[in-house]
Parts: C-alpha cells; sequence; structure tokens
C-alpha cells in the first residue's frame, strides 16, 4: 500500500498542468501515422503483387522490373510510409512500456534514427536498381 | 506530490483525505474477448513488421549491390528459417493491414457499437487467414 500522498507544492494539480501546451507535439504525431497507414493500404497490396509475380527471378529481372516508371516511384512511396509508419508505432510501443526516462528517450531516438538510415539504404538502393 | 503526472492520480475522499487513485483492474483478470486480443495483435504485429523492414532492406540493398549478394538473399529465403520469416511476414502484414483499416474505419467515427466490434473483429481473423493461405497456394504454384 503507497503511503498517503502529500501536496508539498502550493499549486492546484490544474494550475500545475495548465500553459504546459499540448503534450509532445499535439496531433501531429497521431495524425501521420493515420495519414500513412492510408497510404499503406494500396501501396502495400501493390507491393504484395508485385513480389508474387517476382518470385524465382533473377537480379537481372529485378533491374529490369525496378526501371519502369510505376515501380520506381511506387517502392520510393512505399519505403517513406513504411519506415514513418514503423518509427511513429514503435515510439508510441516504448512510450507505453519503457518507464525509465534515459532508457525511453534513448531507445526512441535509437529507433528513429535506424528507421531513418534504413529508409535511406533503400531509397538509394531503389534508384540505383532503377536508374 | 512532485510530478505533474501525480496530478490526475492523487484525489480527495469523502472524508476530505488525500488518497491515491485505485488502479483499474489488470490484464490478468479479464477473460480475453477477441477485442483485446485483436488489440494486442496490432501492435506485436506491428513491432513484427520492423524486422519484416529489415528483410526488405536487405532484399534491395543486396540487389543494388553484387549479383553474391542478391544470390545470398534468395538463398537464405528459400531455406525453411527463411520460408518461415517470409510466412510469419506475410501473416502479420495481412493481420496488420485489416486491422488498421478496422481502426481508420473507427478514427473515422464507425463501427463502435458492440455487435460490429465483435463481427468486424471475427472479420479480421478471417480475412487473414483466407488472404495469407491464398498468397501462398499463388506463391507456391509460381515457385
Amino acid at each position: 500500500m503507497a503511503k498517503t500522498p502529500q501536496v508539498d507544492i502550493m499549486r492546484s494539480p490544474l494550475g500545475r498542468a495548465r500553459g504546459l501546451g499540448a503534450a509532445k507535439a499535439g496531433a501531429v504525431h497521431w495524425w501521420m501515422q493515420r495519414l500513412t497507414s492510408l497510404a499503406l493500404v494500396p501501396l502495400t497490396l501493390w507491393f504484395l503483387c508485385a513480389m508474387v509475380r517476382m518470385i524465382g527471378s533473377t537480379r537481372d529481372d529485378v533491374v529490369y522490373w525496378m526501371a519502369g516508371p510505376l515501380p520506381i516511384v511506387l517502392m520510393i512511396a512505399l519505403v517513406i510510409a513504411t519506415f514513418h509508419h514503423l518509427q511513429a508505432g514503435m515510439q508510441v510501443v516504448i512510450e507505453d512500456y519503457v518507464t525509465r526516462d534515459w532508457l525511453r528517450i534513448g531507445s526512441i531516438l535509437l529507433v528513429k534514427a535506424l528507421c531513418i538510415l534504413l529508409a535511406l539504404a533503400c531509397i538509394v538502393s531503389v534508384l540505383r536498381l532503377g536508374l | 506530490m512532485r510530478d505533474v503526472r501525480d496530478a490526475l492520480m492523487v484525489a480527495r475522499n469523502s472524508d476530505d483525505k488525500l488518497i491515491r487513485r485505485p488502479l483499474s483492474p489488470h490484464l490478468q483478470v479479464y477473460r480475453w474477448p477477441i477485442s483485446m486480443m485483436l488489440s494486442i495483435g496490432h501492435r506485436v504485429t506491428g513491432v513484427g513488421l520492423g524486422i519484416g523492414a529489415l528483410l526488405l532492406t536487405w532484399w534491395l540493398v543486396a540487389a543494388a549491390v553484387s549479383d553474391d549478394a542478391f544470390d545470398a538473399v534468395q538463398g537464405f529465403l528459400a531455406t525453411p528459417i527463411g520460408l518461415l520469416l517470409l510466412f510469419g511476414w506475410t501473416l502479420a502484414l495481412f493481420f496488420h493491414l485489416f486491422a488498421g483499416i478496422r481502426h481508420l474505419a473507427w478514427d473515422a467515427g464507425y463501427g463502435f457499437d458492440k455487435p460490429w466490434y465483435d463481427r468486424s473483429g471475427w472479420a479480421v481473423v478471417i480475412a487473414t487467414a483466407l488472404a495469407t493461405v491464398l498468397l501462398w497456394i499463388i506463391g507456391l504454384a509460381v515457385w
């Protein structure tokens, strides 16, 4: 049983919270998560169809396929939406379960850095294949 | 109380004494309805799809680098572990896709009444199973 709490600052809870602004960045994070998920519905279905058709193909086939105007654009769109959605989702999961400040902030930054680097690696690869 | 976040957890009881608010019962005391399974499933598959994104990165980078690197990925994906990873990826992807569409419908304000809540949940499960099996039948037939 936790001991009886004491209020040792002469301010009401509302007074303490007021003026601090929206927690983090307001609705931007939530909205971007929805926006990327909306984009990922058609992009993912297209990607799955494309991958099934690529089964058993050689590297030359991949290069030939990626050189088309549609695949190169849609692949880059897919990569950007995927990694943005991934870091947004991972951030929420980490914020929910990791309580120690330094560990939470550290792991969120690490996930974001990884997502940016992986996305860049994907985009550079797509451009090298398709251009 | 020194932390703003504590403000919501402290209240006065009927004797005007400061108390810590009780926490609601947690996961282990509930009989798991479908909605709870799908909720946590959406998170688990979301994190799992991060591994799928690693796989996609490896595949794309290898294809861009050399024949040897590309053959290494394709070879790995054809092993039992590789196929299991691919199967898990498609399963997680379809689940997260369908459960995600359900979430988007909620965000738009639809599907909150109890019968629809359960029905859409089962629809996600059935659609995931059908889509995964269908994809693998087509995939293995092409292979």
